[in-house]
């Protein structure tokens, strides 16, 4: 059965591979500091069940000091646009079609590791989605050869690993945020912030109406979600501080409403800060965006007259719907 | 006292350090700052840190997972350089009716409602916005007006990019077995709260609505905008 355990291997082979091409890459001034970054992580993905906590802490620093000190920027040339074009000419749309096996082996993948026997012996159910989508790009790369041929020499097969670096390093550090704030995430609920929060806002804020209870809570929720780049972690401290308290045992809201809509609300902070590094701070770096590194930058800034109204929107909804 | 980590992060956040950077100083602040009383020793909170550092690394290591989606970048980096952005700018140049505002506005409709049924993952930035959408939304607006100032390809990427986010945030808790779904049943079942996951996802409907509707009318008027700033910059200087 393949399981996280593969998984990780092969995200490890990955990594160090794209740790060698980037310490080869003359172009890069800081070449050693972003090969250093890849390393760390490839010995994360290859070793970290063996390092021990202090030993996966220690590889964190590792990790954090190399992205402080600045990883620089790559300018290899990758191919042309004429080549591209050529080849674009050559493949039509077979390209469209290897670009879809993997979201459809991703789904094929999931369906049938949680809808039969013979499918969860091969695909680990608990992992069903994460397992699928590392096994469709494997097969979108063996599809690519076996049709397209994209590799006529030996030194081509490389190919997907090289220009595969070529982008991870445009997302750059970046790339392990989400990691780092799922485990602050833990560290905060060890510690009992979510507790502190709440006594706060029941010690500083009296919310005297229903509309101010609700406007705090979905405001909180938002506001709350900026800082931790995420509402996963926000949703237990906010609806603990304020929407069960006072929206829904003081006042009476129906609980399945405030929280559905308390939820979407955090996700209206999400569009609105760079700490949710995966949604706002990627797509920069992969589109290479001018201000990619401000804090916030173009998706943002286009994100935020569509966030705005619609957390008022939440607000309302909420106000109307948990007292029908 | 705990708190100082979230002072860390806000304080983070103004000086614009490195988020990374930030994350790990929070952390650690709110492991000394919960072991602090008036007559801590250094020692004492010297173990402290190193307990926090332990539980971070602890964490790091259980969620690598979420890390490994980046092994795509190895097969949209292969089709990328056999030409797939310049196959998807060719093909929408060839669809008459293709607008960069008509174009977001079906895949923004597509990528709710496959989010509503659970399929988030054939959507996202790495795998559909840079290899397809960024470049046909591009190629959609070149054939209208030609070659594009730096300024609106930029602006119509980060409309790319926000289409994809938006569209997935205000579909995918329709879909009653998402981890957001799930993880607020869990936090109501420990509160002593029952509620149905029926209920939850149902209850995302009327915002998943207002979302289509703000950011449908956006959409609907970026084309006259984005020619606005074609026309600015190519007029008389």
């Amino acid at each position: 059965m393949i399981g996280l355990a593969h998984v990780y291997v092969i995200g490890g082979v990955f990594f160090a591979a794209c740790a060698w091409f980037s310490a080869r890459d003359r172009s890069n001034p800081k070449r050693f500091f972003s090969a250093a970054f890849w390393a760390l992580l490839a010995v994360s993905f290859l070793a970290g069940d063996r390092l021990g906590d202090l030993g996966n802490g220690l590889l964190v620093v590792g990790l954090v000091v190399v992205a402080a000190l600045g990883m620089g920027r790559s300018t290899q040339p990758t191919s042309t646009p004429e080549e591209r074009r050529a080849s674009a000419q050559r493949h039509r749309d077979r390209l469209f079609a290897v670009a879809l096996v993997i979201p459809a082996s991703t789904f094929a993948g999931t369906l049938l590791a949680k809808q039969t026997r013979w499918g969860a012996r091969l695909i680990d159910p608990a992992q069903a989605t994460l397992v699928s989508l590392v096994l469709g790009v494997l097969l979108a790369i063996a599809v690519a050869q076996l049709w397209l041929r994209f590799a006529r020499s030996r030194r081509e097969i490389l190919l997907p690993l090289r220009e595969g670096r070529r982008l991870l390093e445009s997302v750059g550090w970046a790339a392990i945020l989400p990691q780092m704030l799922a485990s602050l995430g833990v560290v905060f609920l060890a510690s009992g912030v979510g507790t502190q929060v709440g006594r706060l806002f029941s010690e500083h804020l009296t919310l005297g109406t229903r509309l101010a209870a609700v406007a705090a809570y979905a405001g909180g929720m938002a506001l709350f979600t900026m800082l931790m780049g995420n509402a996963f972690a926000a949703f237990p401290v906010m609806t603990a501080a304020v929407g069960l308290p006072v929206v829904v045992r003081q006042f009476g809201g129906e609980p399945a409403v405030v929280c559905a809509i308390g939820m979407l609300s955090g996700f209206c902070g999400t569009l609105m800060t760079p700490m949710a590094a995966n949604f706002n701070i990627v797509p920069a770096n992969l589109l290479e965006l001018p201000d990619r590194d401000a804090p916030f930058n173009a998706v943002i800034r286009t994100q935020i007259p569509t966030a705005i109204p619609l957390l008022a929107a939440n607000i309302l909804l909420m106000w109307w719907l948990a007292w029908r | 006292m705990s708190l100082l980590g979230i002072a860390v992060l806000v304080l983070g956040f103004v000086l614009r350090a490195n988020p990374l950077l930030i994350v790990l100083a929070a952390a650690l602040v709110t492991g000394m700052a919960a072991a602090w009383t008036p007559d801590a020793n250094p020692s004492t909170l010297a173990h402290a840190a190193t307990a926090t550092l332990e539980a971070f690394g602890k964490a790091f290591n259980a969620n690598r997972y979420v890390s490994v989606v980046w092994l795509v970048l190895a097969a949209i980096g292969m089709l990328e350089r056999l030409g797939l952005q310049e196959r998807a700018r060719e093909w929408i140049a060839g669809v008459r009716a293709a607008t960069v505002g008509r174009l977001l506005g079906v895949y923004f409709l597509l990528r709710q409602i496959t989010a509503a049924v659970g399929l988030t993952s054939l959507g996202g930035q790495a795998q559909m916005v840079r290899p397809l959408i960024a470049p046909m939304a591009e190629g959609a607006a070149e054939a209208r007006s030609g070659p594009l100032p730096d300024r609106v390809r930029h602006m119509i990427r980060a409309h790319c990019a926000a289409a994809d986010n938006i569209a997935l945030f205000f579909g995918e808790d329709i879909f009653i077995a998402i981890a957001s779904i799930l993880l607020i049943k869990g936090f109501l079942e420990q509160s002593g709260v029952e509620v149905q996951p029926f209920d939850l996802s149902r209850w995302a409907i009327p915002t998943a609505l207002a979302a289509l509707a703000i950011h449908g009318v956006r959409l609907a008027r970026l084309d006259r905008k984005l020619q606005r700033m074609v026309e600015r910059s190519a007029g008389p200087r």
